[in-house]
């Protein structure tokens, strides 16, 4: 069992995150921590020098973040995106395909099922943030 | 119709698979019932009042004979023999068990169905006109496009924990058969300069605040629909309400927004993913609508009906329809019995149907938004066999939108959100009017009975609309005038106090009789009422 879960080569980066607030203020802090009803859009400025993106998942129903997290990737953002609250583990393999690489769930993960559970489609539908390749790709080479 | 690849099975076998896995991990404890519900609510099971439902996905309502036979099949096994058709083309099974829930999929795997999505805050089925292909008045088949759609929202990475639901509508023709500006995003393909596109409607919708959708983008082609849909959904999936449910529905979100200001920031988000390469290429909506091509009809099948049995003749006028192809029709069969369950279908019922689609419409069977099944490519010359047959297994009912042709939802009998009870009053409003020489001189009159608010019944878009609501622990029902689900869309006002159960059905002969009085020549009962207003039938109802 593990509290934290990271798809990354390199190591969780464990400076604290600061609110965005606090970022657009002082702004020389590597991480910063993104809640469900902020506009993530007015960090794109500045993504070269953040390491850690922490988004929050108040309740699993909030799907917000899936968007910020996509938005974030799309504007090439290449760092630690990091979901956190109530993350379940049958959301992870669509919050991965968003583009989140680590995870910080309120609650345990089985890492048996979450397993399963990454590794269980072996097709997607539509392109995302991640590296899979549609069908329709497979089906048009 | 569209067949599954090996991508597609894949998929849908694959899900069968996930969710034996979730059922197994809440039948031994390891998820709560609260950590759950999301995962089965994404695979259309609800726990209703008695036992779980199972909504079955019968994408854009086509399905062919041997999907048919496995809905009865299914309906044997595992249910009391018998399923019921709903309002966005699906079917629900109502008394399943949660265990086995995980083999009813694995079977409608078999015969390529599936529930995904079929409920959940989640892109929904794609529904689309139940004549698509056939209609004589269509631009062009709308169902290719609403595959490309099923395929792109299915499993949607982004967009499966959305604010609320959402529902998209396709047609092909200017005459709406799907209710198509009463969904999340109606979309209506039509011709520019040669090619075909979509023009979109946004922020539709029925349940506690009913709104009319608003063209948002007069054209977008088939090779940016994804991208731009992802842009509408984006948009609502970040600043759609999530404080409160009831305000949640894209519908809200544009209505606050005002239309012109969600068209502005839509643009925007698709400025920035067009270049994403989100959009299947032109090749793969061509294979796509391969599948769709038209069936080999025979050129020169006979046009003339022999209208010697007088009953027939009746069953002709009344169910079928004109279909694009001379010598061939559209047979609409109604599961609106005089006394029976708007929309439930027997097994056997089902098995029928299933074979004369085989033998009689290119094996193609569709289900339309107002709970009835078309067969859609009969040749002209079958149609006095076919309803002989149909005849024999009760449904041969020649009612196709009068006013005891009634879409209810299933109401307090079976639903846990229900305030009052939908079926018995749609089963005494139709006996009310049993005499069909009585029904066919009120002519067209669309009746449309919801047992709560969130309007699964369509009450706001009824000619005439009945809300059951809860007053003071007794079932109310309160009468509405004037809506239509059609291409003359237009919202359902309420006439006054409601009434009581018996009370309903007097209040709905009253207002027909008014409109019997003061119609001119031609005149449905929503033009009358249109012409007229709400005064005279006031009068006669409270005066």
């Amino acid at each position: 069992m593990a509290d934290f879960l990271h798809f990354r080569d390199d190591a969780p980066h464990d400076e604290p995150a600061v609110t965005l607030d606090a970022f657009l203020g002082q702004s020389n802090a590597g991480a910063v921590r993104i809640e469900s009803g902020e506009d993530v859009r007015s960090l794109l400025p500045h993504l070269s020098r953040i390491r850690l993106i922490e988004i929050s998942f108040p309740t699993f129903r909030d799907g917000r973040g899936y968007s910020t997290a996509r938005i974030l990737r799309e504007a090439g953002y290449g760092g630690e995106l990091r979901a956190e609250g109530d993350v379940l583990v049958d959301q992870i393999p669509f919050m991965r395909r968003c583009g989140f690489d680590s995870f910080a769930p309120a609650a345990e993960v089985d890492e048996a099922v979450l397993g399963r559970a990454l590794d269980r489609y072996d097709h997607v539908y539509q392109p995302a943030a991640d590296a899979r390749t549609p069908v329709w790709k497979l089906r048009h080479g | 119709m569209y067949r599954y690849d090996q991508y597609d099975q894949n998929i849908v076998d694959t899900r069968v698979a996930e969710f034996r896995d979730q059922v197994e991990r809440r039948l031994s404890g390891a998820l709560t019932e609260d950590q759950f519900k999301p995962l089965r609510l994404m695979n259309g099971l609800y726990l209703q009042l008695h036992a779980y439902m199972l909504r079955v996905a019968i994408p854009y309502g086509t399905l062919d004979g041997r999907q048919m036979r496995m809905l009865a099949r299914i309906a044997r096994e595992y249910d009391r023999g018998y399923g019921h058709f709903t309002t966005r083309q699906n079917l629900q099974y109502n008394w399943i068990k949660l265990s086995e829930a995980p083999d009813i999929l694995a079977d409608l795997a078999t015969v390529e169905m599936h529930a995904i999505q079929t409920s959940g805050n989640c892109i929904r089925n794609i529904s689309s006109d139940q004549f698509a292909g056939a209609a004589a008045d269509e631009v062009t088949d709308p169902r290719p496009w609403a595959e490309l759609l099923r395929q792109w929202s299915t499993f949607h990475p982004e967009f499966s924990y959305l604010p609320r639901k959402f529902k998209f509508a396709v047609i092909a023709s200017d005459e709406d058969r799907a209710a198509m500006r009463l969904h999340d995003i109606g979309i209506q393909i039509v011709e520019r300069d040669g090619t075909f596109g979509a023009r979109i409607y946004a922020g539709g919708g029925m349940g506690r605040t009913p709104i009319i959708g608003k063209e948002i983008k007069d054209f977008v082609p088939v090779t940016n629909l994804l991208s731009y849909l992802e842009a509408c959904l984006r948009v609502y999936n970040r600043h759609g309400r999530r404080d409160n449910m009831y305000k949640a529905r894209i519908k809200i979100l544009v209505n606050d927004l005002g239309a012109e200001e969600y068209a502005r920031q839509v643009e925007e988000e698709f400025a920035a993913m067009e270049t994403l390469d989100i959009d299947p290429p032109l090749a793969e909506f061509e294979r796509i609508a391969g599948y769709f091509a038209p069936p080999a009809f025979d050129a020169n099948a006979p046009d003339e009906v022999d209208r010697s049995d007088p009953d027939f003749a009746v069953w002709v006028d009344q169910n079928v329809k004109a279909h694009k192809q001379s010598g061939y029709a559209l047979v609409t069969i109604s599961l609106k019995p005089v006394g029976g369950i708007p929309g439930d279908a027997s097994a056997d019922q089902m098995d029928v149907m299933a074979g004369l689609a085989e033998r009689y419409s290119f094996d193609e069977l569709r289900v339309t938004h107002a709970q009835n099944i078309v067969l859609p490519h009969v040749k002209k010359a079958d149609l006095y066999a076919l309803w002989q047959r149909l005849s024999k297994a009760g449904l041969a009912e020649a009612n196709l939108d009068l006013i005891s042709d009634i879409i209810a939802c299933p109401g307090l009998d079976y639903c846990s959100l229900a305030n009052a009870r939908s079926i018995p009053v749609a089963q005494k409003i139709a006996k009310r009017f049993s005499d069909a020489k009585r029904q066919r001189e009120l002519g067209e009159l669309k009746l449309k009975i919801s047992g709560c608010i969130n309007a699964c019944g369509h009450h706001h878009a009824g000619h005439i609309g009945i809300l059951g609501v809860d007053r003071k622990g007794t079932e109310n029902y309160q009468l509405l005038l004037g809506g239509s689900g059609a291409e003359d869309v237009s919202l359902a006002k309420i006439t006054g106090p409601g009434f009581d159960e018996a009370g309903i059905v007097d209040a709905v002969e009253k207002v027909t009789d008014v409109y019997l009085n003061a119609r001119t020549e031609g005149e449905r009962f929503v033009d009358t009422y249109r012409r007229v207003g709400m005064e005279p039938f006031k009068e006669a109802l409270y005066g």
